[in-house]
């Protein structure tokens, strides 16, 4: 603000329908700000039912053209949804967008009070704020950056590998990173997929290989990515690529070392448990890459320096035991991050017995049982390996919508179960019984697959099971396992004795979900999953721009949705690499050099580490490029001596007297 | 020395004698003082609660109030009785969580000149105690006698780890701190199922069958684990399972004879306490052969002290099914069945 020169404000007061006017008394609040604001500069207030629709912002551009309004103060909506359409409208009329403000009258005013005087009163409070915070608001111009046309897909489950693909088709560089030895996720495990039934292997495998193949690709598997530095346009990626012990350049994926090495250990990983592997070993006859890794911690050579089968064996000396771990560093444009889900773990319900009676499986175990390539050739058993079950007992929602363990739908659980139901029945002709809570099948196909598990004769309970216990109570119950369950359509307690009992466990974030998310700058829900930058509207984007989300990393989801999530995040990056370069908001902080005690607190808060200590003159720097304007230096900085661009210290003791002003 | 404040319940003076007993010897050997709450008072038990709720919580936070007056250096307050620690529990966790109770509550205190204020001790089982603050390597270092070949079914009851308003157990169904317990003192620990069901409690007064019931589940599952003994941690649970098990036995025409005594009784009886000082006897279902095995003599029952005859004058017949059904050929029916 120039001295003495009050810059001319109109003020636009937004009904939203009846979402802001049905709590705030509107049309006082504009008669307030044309009377009470006049002193501050205030030359024009008008209120409108949707100052975000066509009319409504011309409204607001013919005012600029005709009063020669220098500010424009919006009380509407949350920023997050309109704050660029009112700038665009003001920028087309010829005002710096940084000019214009958008205040909350709705997320903080309308939408959580309930007293109409309150709100009003609360609603004049903001607006006054930011009447006199923009006074000293200064046009602003965003900085444009070129964009690397790479991009870095992380996780190779089914959501990464459409992304990639979508991607690299389109003819841009993608770095697929899997931290497992092969892509493929989680969808590599199951035998059949429903509504449908396909056979999970065949509509994956050819992807697979396609990802394996495309000259557009740089596969990194047994790879986890360390460090990202930078912003969108320009990320700095290191990775580490694990030594597998196997040179790839040589190796043929022939598999002769696999069939010699002695030594078998349980896999937990992809057999979930249920079956053996070599130490030396792909993970499934589809993998790709097609190479090898060797388990070291298990390898025979490596822990008492004997044995060596796999070398002696191998004909293309492809072994390398001096093989070391390596880091890689890339720069991409854009990141998508497909880290998938982990699977609750069913023994946390200790009332359903996992781990503790052998005939309970888990939704995993199930899949690999039910496969023709897993542990028993897909003939469903006992857990001795031999016995039909004659009765099965499938529970759902183990571990999901339970207050005691996670609140949410695991979303899949409903139909993966009633894939189970369908799998027993044809396979062993066994009795099914489900045990639900609330049957969920809304998607394509969905429901009519339960139609069909109806027909087929499976049993259906709707209730909560209490416990699944080998303590028989009557002669017809020993040697079972016996659901208790309150079977509420019939509003009876029932036991029912079954030979096996199948664990619907849900979905829950990976173990590491936060740790991946803070390397990345992406934050997580209370439940763990990665937060949508919308959660409607926006739902493969980050509050961090240029980190994309996809597949069952923000939330559970089933393989339709993955996909499509996929490809949505790859238009995004596709959308950003064709733009070539991009603009980058100027909201930055800047440190006030001779005000600077060196003390270097705002170093380490950075979450961008965009600050660095210059040693020579003791004072810290913002680095422009980096800094993202979140204003956590700006507030932590014990001698005051940061600033924002936009939140000014004059800005902000301004916007306090104004909500501080008697209304 | 770890202290803690002591409120030992009615049961341990009458039908637990023996789990008194053995926690006098257990906790001389594990270095414990046990300071007891000054004239305290019942808990009320399972039924108050229901009943009068105000009252009954006063007459629990009585003890609380009494006993956080006694605080030295220690705010633990220690119940072996799964009922007892249950409702001092409950009465700590209500007064705080719903202020008008509490106040209620205070209201009737001041009566008698106290005052508790919700949340100054820590209220915890006896069970607690001795696995998360003594510690299972020091109770293992002080066995001499290791139970060794002894099957034990481990039998929390239901009150213990439920709901558990302060997070202590592992967890709510499943929870293993008893099973780990006797594991440390050598003996063979069944994988009980049943570990947290419910025996009945006064059930058995007042609907024998339905305690039955309760009763069998718990008994056959034990013997069909070929469990040597049970062990509880409840005067009320070891009650019902010994005291109806051949009521139980009658009712189902079952015969087993399994015998019921508490954790502490062996933890004593590993320490190289003798059987009678650590409580054995006591029990109606004879705990002889299971203590056999371990090569330890069980001490010779005490005899039953005589009935007493009645007093006074024989009662006449008893006429009340006749004023009941009102028919003479109906009766007669009665009268010759009889
Ligand atoms: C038992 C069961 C049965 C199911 N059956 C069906 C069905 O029949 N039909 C259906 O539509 N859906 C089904 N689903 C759902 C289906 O599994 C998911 O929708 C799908 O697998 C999600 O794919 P994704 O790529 O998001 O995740 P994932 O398959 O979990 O893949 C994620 C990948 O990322 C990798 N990764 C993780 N973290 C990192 C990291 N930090 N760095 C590098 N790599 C990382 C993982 O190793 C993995 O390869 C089922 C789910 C379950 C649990």
């Amino acid at each position: 603000m120039i001295e003495n020169h009050k810059p001319k404000i109109g003020v636009y007061v937004c009904h939203c329908g009846s979402n802001i006017a049905g709590t705030v008394n509107v049309d006082d609040v504009r008669k307030w700000a044309q009377e009470k604001l006049g002193p501050e500069g205030v030359v024009i207030a008008r209120d409108y039912k949707f100052m975000c629709s066509s009319l409504g912002q011309e409204l607001i551009e013919k005012d600029i053209k005709e009063l020669g309004l220098e500010r424009v103060v919006v009380a509407a909506c949350s920023p997050h949804l309109h704050e660029k359409t009112f700038r665009t409208a003001a920028e087309k009329a010829g005002l710096n967008p940084y000019l214009t403000e958008l205040v909350s009258i709705r997320e903080q005013v309308s939408w959580v009070h309930t007293d109409k005087a309150i709100a009003t009163e609360k609603a004049k409070s903001l607006v006054s704020g930011t009447v006199q915070r923009i006074a000293y608001n200064t046009p602003l111009e965003k900085q444009k950056v070129p964009i690397n046309a790479n991009t870095l897909v992380v996780g190779g489950g089914i959501a990464g590998i459409q992304a990639a693909l979508e991607i690299a088709n389109a003819g841009f560089h993608v770095y697929l990173v899997e931290r497992e030895p092969s892509i493929g996720g989680h969808m590599a495990q199951f035998d059949k997929t429903f509504p449908t039934l396909d056979c999970s292997a065949c509509i994956l495998t050819p992807r697979m290989v396609e990802a394996g193949t495309h000259p557009n690709i740089t596969l990194m598997t047994w790879s986890e990515v360390t460090n990202v530095s930078g912003f969108v346009g320009n990320f700095d990626v290191r990775i580490l690529k694990k030594a597998r012990y196997v040179n790839e350049d040589v190796c043929t994926g022939c598999g002769i070392c696999t069939e010699k090495c002695p030594k078998k250990v349980i896999d937990t990983h992809y057999e979930a448990g249920l079956g053996y592997r070599k130490v030396v070993y792909t993970p499934f006859a589809q993998a790709v890459p097609r190479f090898p890794v060797i388990d070291r911690p298990n390898c025979t050579f490596f822990q008492k320096g004997t044995c060596k089968a796999c070398e002696k064996f191998c004909p293309t000396n492809a072994i390398d035991f001096k093989q070391e771990d390596e880091f890689i560093n890339i720069t991409v444009g854009n990141i998508i991050l497909a880290t998938g889900y982990d699977l609750f773990d069913a023994g946390r319900v200790t009332n359903y017995g996992y781990g503790r009676l052998p005939n309970v499986f888990s939704s995993i175990e199930f899949e690999r049982l039910s496969n023709s390539a897993g542990p028993t050739g897909g003939e469903i058993t006992l857990r001795d390996g031999k016995t039909k079950p004659e009765t099965v007992g499938i529970i759902h929602c183990v571990g999901s919508r339970d207050k005691n363990f996670n609140n949410y739908c695991s979303s899949i659980c409903c139909m993966q179960s009633l894939k189970f139901a369908h799998i027993v029945r044809e396979r062993t002709g066994a009795d099914v019984y489900e045990f639900y809570i609330d049957m969920r099948t809304p998607m394509k196909a969905y429901d009519e697959f339960y139609q069909r598990v109806l027909d087929e004769g499976t049993l259906f309970v709707r209730g909560k099971v209490a416990e699944v216990t080998n303590a028989a109570r009557y002669p017809h119950e020993k040697g079972k396992l016996i659901i208790h369950v309150e079977d509420t359509l019939v509003g009876k307690q029932r036991r029912i004795p079954v030979d096996m009992v199948i664990l619907s466990n849900g979905m829950e974030p990976r173990h590491d979900a936060k740790q991946t998310g803070q390397t990345f700058g992406i934050s997580c829900s209370s439940d763990g999953w990665y937060i949508e930058r919308h959660p409607k509207l926006d739902p493969v984007s980050t509050m961090t721009e240029g980190i994309y989300i996809a597949g069952c990393a923000t939330g559970p989801k089933d393989i339709p949705a993955s996909v499509a999530q996929g490809a949505a995040a790859a238009a995004r990056v596709l959308d950003k690499i064709l733009q070539k370069e991009v603009e980058m908001e100027p909201i930055r902080a800047s440190v006030i050099e001779e005000n600077c005690s060196g003390c270097r607190i705002c170093n380490s808060m950075c979450p961008f580490n965009a600050i660095a200590f210059i040693g020579d003159l003791k004072v810290s720097r913002v680095n422009p490029a980096l800094c993202q304007g979140c204003g956590t230096c700006v507030a932590a900085c014990p001698a005051g001596a940061i600033t924002g661009t936009g939140f000014s210290n004059e800005q902000i003791f301004a916007q306090i007297d104004g909500l501080l002003m008697t209304v | 020395m770890n202290k803690y404040i002591y409120y030992p319940g009615c049961s341990m003076e009458g039908s637990a004698r023996a789990y008194a007993e053995s926690l006098s010897q257990v906790a001389k050997i594990l270095d414990m003082e046990l300071a007891t709450v000054r004239d305290w008072n019942c808990c009320g038990a399972t039924e108050y609660l229901s009943i009068n709720l105000i009252p009954a919580y006063s007459l629990i936070a009585r003890n609380l109030a009494i006993a956080a007056g006694q605080v030295n250096g220690t705010n633990e307050l220690m119940a072996p009785c799964s009922a007892c620690y249950l409702n001092l529990e409950k009465a700590d966790y209500y007064m705080a969580e719903r202020p008008a109770l509490g106040e209620k509550v205070n209201e009737a205190l001041a009566a008698g000149g106290l005052h508790y204020k919700p949340g100054s001790l820590q209220i915890r089982h006896l069970v607690d105690v001795l696995v998360n603050d003594i510690g299972l390597d020091v109770i293992k270092s002080k066995v001499v006698r290791p139970l060794t070949g002894l099957r034990i079914a481990p039998y929390l009851g239901c009150m213990v780890p439920r709901p558990d308003y302060q997070h202590r157990w592992s967890d709510h169904e499943y929870p293993l701190e008893l099973d780990d317990l006797m594991h440390v003192l050598g003996a063979e620990v069944i994988d009980f199922p049943l570990k947290t069901d419910c025996c009945g409690g006064h059930m058995s007064q007042i609907a024998p069958e339905t305690a039955y019931e309760l009763i069998r589940r718990l008994v056959s599952e034990a013997d069909e684990y070929q469990a040597d003994l049970m062990v509880t941690v409840c005067p009320m649970c070891q009650m019902n399972l010994d005291a109806y098990q051949g009521e139980a036995n009658r009712f189902f025409g079952t015969k087993y004879q399994m015998p019921i005594v508490f954790f502490t009784q062996l933890m004593a009886l590993a320490f190289g306490i003798d059987a009678k000082s650590a409580g054995f006897g006591l029990e109606l279902v004879s705990a002889k052969k299971a203590l056999a095995r371990i090569g330890v003599e069980a001490p010779a029952p005490e005899p039953a002290s005589p009935r007493r005859k009645p007093d006074g004058l024989p009662m006449p017949p008893h006429r009340r099914k006749k004023y009941a059904s009102g028919r003479e050929a109906s009766d007669e029916k009665i009268a010759v069945a009889e």
